[in-house]
């Protein structure tokens, strides 16, 4: 666990060094695609006096200087399987980005979608020493926090305070000055298998690149494609990879649940490409320029040239209607959503005030989605896009990008976590000091 | 840029099928066309490239490069003597030919200030073959050559328009004239030479000097000079006593031994008892100055014997004259 701490603080420290050179890398290690943005830190918003815009979500603060996305290989499931494969890819993306940007980055963020994460709330509490909650208490009752058994080969990935209660007051977000006797917090500890994390950190270090932070994609893609009162009231983002199906719930700007389901487009894709004795390729070709969910009288009538190049003649001449593709690709995108909701069930979604529901990533691309998914999901679904960033190309601005964006604005402002305070001062032998020292205070 | 597309998607070759169909009998089997493996940057390549993006190295390759390589391409042209050589003679074949211009040329010599024999002396003394370009005279060595002139005391040199070396003489004017056994010299207030001189009749107005380093006590030799005005006419010259103090040489062999201290202040005693009593005027052999508190006078013999022979004394028998 402290392990776990000084790596996470190391990796803290590491941000903090790439911000003050100014350029820092996002990775967005994706089964289909791998995605790398490199940012340029200018220090102020220059967008607040010229359009009158305010600071937003902090993403006026940077700029986008090089972009480049590379066809993923290794990586199933959102994570990595074939190291080297893997390796390489990264670093195609890495070279094209740094070549766009002319300058040289060492730090990269990365993202990654799978590694069976799992969830868990914590819960601590303590007796405040005096009165007023200073930053020390916090550490504390977030100290206090009773570990759960995360199961052997697990590492944890996000350790945020969600919530802070003094005495009989709950829901607040920054507890320190404030006057109170009892100080509880919960966290929300996103925990995911560790061989997954040590594959991809190996990978980066191959690249000659340093790791300076880490999130998971469920995560990232949220805090770019949500709104804000969207994270405020209550709102779960689906965000639809290739490989993998990331949850997460956001409750008063906090993540509280993150899952991920273990399916994606490329599913789709394999689907086609087997139902119709197709190439993985053409198959995705025609998923991306023929498919959809609903079917009309329409899609009878129009035709699909299926292609082929086996040289046998009726096999290459195929034609499927469209009304077969979605066929094909509803009953997988169906069975996605399914375990999505399941998902959400188990995380006690339907108990959430607000039932918005955000389908992002590449996979919410399919036309018809958003029907299919308000029958499976609730009536309140919308698609979403991520937000714009400056400089961030027009080819990067999709919904498929939502988790790279995501990072971005991680990178610029990452929430605080467990990590990000200091180790309670009852772990140093300068407990008796201080304790000395605050009898001194009391007694004069 | 680079296009954001993650995977480039195989073109479908339909046409050709088409044109198969059309001439009424199977394409013969394509060959596929051999799958392209996913770029990627060897490790070395990337390496590299992140090297060349290293802000620094940028710097030096764009700047340091350009620098180094120019500095070597001179070293290795002026490694050579000879190409050394030639670029040298360019650069002074322009300057030669800069510098003979007529503008920079100087082929007169105006003398001003100066009598025409020295006028003359001082122009063999510059011994400038003109016509020569203003930048080839050095007018400090030539005005350094001109003032070793003994009649010169200083000479202004300077270039004027129209070609014309303009130079400007003050001629030291002789005060006195100095006697010494190898003939006349005159020399100035300062004592410094500014001519020979064959006969003193030649410069009679001038006052006579002689003795051994007669010319290092010259200004005091003029106020002394200047201090016997009354019986100027009777002066015949001074005489420098062992470089340390004067004598006035007055006629009929008369003598002022004045002291070496204040010889002026002496002087003027010695005026004003001869405004008296008339001193000057008796028959002394000399006036003795050099004790302050004693004066003392020197008889001729002749005026002793009489003085002895008026108190009623024997003449003093005739004694060898010591010369002072």
């Amino acid at each position: 666990m402290t392990d776990l701490y000084q790596t996470q603080r190391a990796m803290r420290n590491m941000r903090r060094a790439a911000m003050q050179r100014g350029v820092i890398a996002i990775l967005d290690v994706g089964t289909s695609k791998i995605a790398c943005l490199i940012l340029r830190f200018d220090g102020e918003a220059r967008l607040r006096e010229v359009e009158g815009v305010g600071p937003m979500a902090g993403q006026s603060k940077f700029r986008i200087i090089g972009a480049a996305t590379t066809r993923s290989r290794g990586v199933r499931f959102g994570e990595i399987a074939v190291m080297n494969e893997t390796e390489r890819a990264i670093r195609t993306a890495v070279q094209a980005a740094q070549k766009m940007a002319n300058v040289r980055v060492d730090h990269v963020i990365a993202c990654f979608s799978g590694a069976e994460p799992r969830s868990y709330g914590l819960a601590g509490e303590i007796d405040l020493e005096d009165n007023v909650v200073t930053e020390q208490d916090i550490a504390r009752v977030l100290a206090s926090c009773d570990m759960p058994d995360i199961g052997p080969g697990r590492e944890v990935l996000h350790a945020q305070p969600v919530n802070f209660a003094l005495d009989h007051r709950s829901g607040l977000a920054d507890p320190r000055g404030q006057i109170g006797n009892r100080l509880a917090c919960d966290m929300h500890l996103l925990s995911v298998a560790d061989s997954a994390i040590q594959n991809l950190l190996y990978c980066i270090q191959r690249c000659d690149l340093e790791l300076a932070g880490i999130a998971s994609s469920a995560y990232a893609s949220a805090i770019s494609s949500l709104v804000e009162d969207e994270q405020e009231l209550g709102a779960a983002c689906i965000d639809m990879g290739g490989g993998a199906t990331g949850v997460s719930i956001f409750m008063k700007k906090h993540m509280i649940y993150a899952d991920s389901v273990r399916m994606g487009g490329d599913h789709v894709t394999a689907d086609i490409s087997k139902g119709l004795y197709i190439p993985t390729a053409d198959a995705e070709k025609i998923k991306t320029r023929h498919g959809g969910l609903h079917a009309t009288g329409m899609d009878d009538r129009d035709m699909i040239e299926l292609g082929g190049e086996s040289g046998d003649w009726e096999k290459d001449r195929r034609r499927i209607s469209r009304t077969e593709l979605i066929g094909i690709m509803r009953p997988r995108v169906e069975e996605i959503l399914e375990e999505a909701r399941a998902v959400l069930d188990a995380a006690g979604f339907d108990h959430l005030p607000s039932q918005q529901i955000v389908l992002t990533g590449g996979g919410s691309q399919i036309p018809g989605l958003d029907m299919l998914a308000s029958r499976i999901l609730g009536q309140r679904v919308r698609l979403g896009r991520p937000l714009r960033v400056q400089g961030l190309p027009q080819a990067a601005t999709g919904a498929a990008f939502a988790s790279a964006v995501g990072l971005c604005l991680f990178a610029a402002h990452p929430q605080d976590e467990w990590w990000d305070f200091e180790v309670p001062a009852e772990r140093y032998p300068a407990k008796s000091l201080r304790k000395a020292f605050r009898w001194f205070r009391d007694n004069w | 840029m680079r296009s954001l597309i993650p995977f480039r998607l195989r073109a479908a070759k339909h046409s050709g099928y088409r044109a198969g169909r059309a001439a009424g009998r199977a394409e013969p089997p394509m060959t596929r066309a051999p799958v392209a493996h996913d770029p990627a940057p060897t490790v070395w390549a990337y390496r590299m490239q992140r090297v060349m993006l290293t802000p620094y190295l940028r710097t030096m390759l764009r700047v340091g490069l350009p620098i180094c390589g120019l500095a070597l391409a001179v070293t290795v042209y002026l490694g050579d003597e000879a190409r050394r050589n030639a670029a040298i003679g360019v650069f002074t074949d322009l300057r030669e030919k800069f510098e003979q211009r007529p503008e920079f040329m100087v082929s007169l010599i105006s003398i001003e200030g100066s009598t025409p024999e020295l006028g003359d002396a001082v122009r063999a003394r510059l011994d400038l073959n003109l016509p020569k370009s203003s930048f080839d005279l050095d007018l400090e060595a030539a005005r350094a050559r001109v003032e070793e002139l003994d009649a010169v005391k200083s000479a202004e040199l300077r270039v004027r328009s129209g070609g014309i070396l303009s130079v400007i003489i003050t001629e030291r004017q002789p005060v006195l004239v100095w006697r010494q056994a190898d003939g006349l010299t005159m020399v100035d207030e300062t004592g410094h030479r500014v001519a020979g001189l064959f006969e003193r009749g030649d410069r009679a107005d001038l006052p006579l000097i002689a003795g051994q380093g007669a010319d290092v006590a010259t200004p005091e030799a003029l106020q002394i000079l200047a201090a016997a005005g009354p019986i100027a006419s009777r002066v015949r010259g001074l005489v420098r006593m062992g470089e340390r103090r004067w004598d006035i040489v007055l006629d009929r062999d008369q003598r002022i031994l004045l002291p070496e201290d204040n010889p002026v202040r002496a002087l003027e005693r010695l005026l004003a008892l001869d405004k008296a009593q008339d001193m000057l005027a008796r028959d002394l052999a000399s006036v003795d100055l050099r004790l302050p508190t004693r004066p003392t006078l020197r008889l001729t013999p002749f005026a002793m014997n009489e003085m002895r022979r008026g108190r009623g004394l024997d003449p003093l028998p005739e004694t060898v004259e010591t010369e002072l």
